[in-house]
């Protein structure tokens, strides 16, 4: 496999409804964002491109079958070769990978992965119907199919297994909220305080409306090449590009009911011993086994040893407070059960923002540095991409020139995670990027 | 006088009159839609927005796990059992994820203890009318996996971290529906 870069991205703004178009140029937005931030208009950069990955979770949502193709074409993208992905919450993250396996095999010099979802077709409630039904239909949904309560189980259990708060969870919520505060993309942009979280209406015991994501209606581009691949669009921009080099990806998997996860031993880090989970049953319903995977892999795959040491920021897929906590073990940042405490701590904070909260360590390693899903929205099959391209600005250095300020720039980031997860943990991606 | 032609599909078109697909007055009719002379200005145009109903019935089979629903209806809360390693399943699977193997079916007990609990004040459309519910997942001593039922006869106003662990026992529509839920839990 060769190296593989990713080059320029675009997200569009992400909203509650976005009735003024369709799809297709909801994602052209994107995709001519990241052209434009490339230095290239679409007939340049097309005799380039090599083809294309197409990402959006659900039929259900769209009621369009082939709505990648459909992409395709507007982009003006045809006939090069193409595909579509999905894998829930993680179809973005997937079809990232999809896209560096593309360049890295060999098979592409240039690689564009776009994607979106439009959920704004049919009510909340009708829109959490539909997400219910990526649970097992037979067994799962018909109970009382409703994701927030699934996630509500999985961190009930977490509180009763390790004592995390409801406190702890606010933390993730006030800190994305604020965080979005200054990003122009996001969804919503709050400055919110612990008890503003605690006295939003409950939703799913213990989890309340200002702990979960919204339904968004979106799209992300980004554009992935090889070193040829970077020399092609460069001289035909004649531009310098500042790309950032995807050192790791991993994935894993869990089984789709809950009821059927596991409970045996934790898949260990490099960093960490067996005598830290004495007495542990992993992975049970309070942590995600695919997470734990998808991280392994893909610090392997970087030479990362100890993710706190090595990370300067993390993208990571919050859409519910709790599972953000749960993701920082899984992604090893610390210890099982210590999640709630290190945000808490400030860990996960910026250093240079005022959340109006006393923080004993504030900025170890920023986590969602743009808001995340919970700010930002989370049309499900762009976000993944929209993590990937904040994440290379984070890494350009260029936020100021995206966002208008620099107020969530990562001072000196020089490698950073991505981390895109689907349905109660069932398919979860991690991805690392470098400062080149 | 047009219903009139309709009634006589043999008839010859005749010269006089145009050829015209006939209008119908089901669906969508918006009348007298605002368009502008000058073209340049439809960019300008709000988005026309619809309401499409959207309706399926499905055939949905149970399929290998079709006798655990007949248990439902018998009284009996069915799991299954590795016939290899003994994994024990409290939500039927007929083949181990462990090992691979088949599976045969057992009876679960009837009361078992609560492993984890949500309330749901908001749900999916299907069962908002339902709100607050309370969901479960269900262990049994040397069961190695959960099931995920509801829970009535506790508080949903009041949930509290020590429901976990509570025993529960099972009971059973009367009436089947040939649900999940034909089985739910009350406490023990």
């Amino acid at each position: 496999m060769r190296p593989v870069y990713m080059v320029s991205g675009g997200v569009s703004k992400f909203a509650k409804a976005r009735p003024d178009v369709t799809f297709q140029p909801m994602v052209k937005e994107a995709y001519d964002y990241a052209l434009k931030d490339l230095g290239l208009e679409h007939p340049r950069f097309v005799e380039i491109v090599d083809g294309s990955v197409a990402s959006y979770f659900s039929d259900h949502f769209q009621r369009q079958l082939m709505s990648g193709i459909m992409v395709q074409d507007y982009l003006g993208l045809c006939p090069k070769p193409s595909h579509r992905v999905e894998g829930g919450g993680a179809t973005g993250g997937l079809c990232f990978q999809e896209a560096w396996k593309s360049v890295a095999s060999g098979l592409m010099d240039v690689c564009v992965a776009y994607g979106f979802e439009t959920m704004s077709h049919v009510n909340t409630w009708k829109g959490n119907e539909f997400i219910a039904l990526a649970s097992d239909v037979s067994f799962d949904y018909p109970v009382g199919g409703f994701y927030s309560g699934y996630y509500a189980m999985m961190v009930v259990r977490h509180m009763q297994e390790f004592g995390t708060t409801v406190e702890q969870m606010a933390h993730i919520s006030v800190k994305n909220h604020n965080n979005a505060f200054h990003n122009p993309y996001a969804q919503k942009r709050k400055l919110l305080t612990i008890e503003d979280v605690r006295r939003a209406p409950m939703v799913a015991w213990p989890l309340t409306r200002l702990d979960i994501c919204v339904m968004s209606d979106g799209a992300a581009a980004t554009i992935l090449a090889s070193e040829e691949g970077v020399n092609k669009l460069e001289k035909a921009s004649g531009k310098r590009i500042k790309p950032a080099k995807i050192v790791g990806i991993g994935r894993g998997t869990d089984a789709m009911r809950m009821a059927d996860r596991p409970h045996r031993q934790v898949l260990l880090l490099p960093h960490e011993r067996v005598s830290d989970y004495r007495g542990l049953k992993y992975p049970g319903i309070h942590s995600f086994r695919a997470g734990r995977m998808a991280s392994k892999l893909a610090y392997e795959m970087a030479r990362i040893v100890n993710p706190i040491k090595e990370l300067d920021f993390i993208e990571l897929h919050d859409a519910y407070t709790s599972s953000e906590i749960q993701t920082y073990e899984d992604m090893g940042l610390c210890k099982y059960g210590e999640g709630g405490r290190w945000a808490e701590e400030g860990n996960p904070f910026l250093p240079n923002l005022d959340y109006g909260l006393a923080l004993k360590k504030p900025g170890t390693l920023p986590v969602n540095p743009s808001g995340g899903l919970i700010a930002c929205g989370h049309p499900v099959g762009a976000t993944g991409l929209m993590q990937a391209v904040f994440a290379l600005w984070q890494l350009q250095g260029s936020i100021k020139k995206h966002f208008g300020n620099d107020r969530l720039q990562v001072k000196g980031a020089r490698r950073g995670a991505i981390h895109s997860h689907a349905g109660t943990g069932t398919y979860v991606t991690v991805s690392i990027m470098e400062k080149v | 006088m047009a219903s009139a032609k309709r009634e006589r599909p043999n008839r010859k078109l005749p010269n006089e009159e145009p050829v015209a697909l006939p209008e119908t007055d089901d669906g969508t009719i918006l009348f007298n839609v605002p368009f502008p002379k000058d073209l340049a200005q439809l960019k300008a145009m709000a988005p026309i927005i619809l309401k499409q109903p959207y309706r399926i019935d499905y055939i949905h089979s149970y399929g290998q796990d079709s006798p655990f629903f007949a248990g439902l209806a018998n009284g009996k809360l069915l799991g299954t059992v590795c016939t290899k390693c003994g994994y024990k399943y409290a939500t039927p699977k007929l083949h181990c994820m462990d090992c691979g193997s088949e599976c045969d079916w057992f009876e679960l007990p009837q009361v078992g203890a609560v492993h984890t609990f949500t309330v749901c004040y908001f749900g999916s459309e299907e069962f908002l009318k339902e709100t607050p519910f309370v969901l479960i997942l269900v262990e049994w001593p040397g069961v190695d996996t959960l099931f995920l039922s509801r829970l009535i006869g506790v508080d949903p106003l009041s949930p509290s971290l020590e429901w976990v662990g509570m025993k529960v026992r099972a009971k059973f529509r009367r009436l089947s529906k040939f649900k999940p839920t034909d089985v739910y839990f009350v406490p023990a």
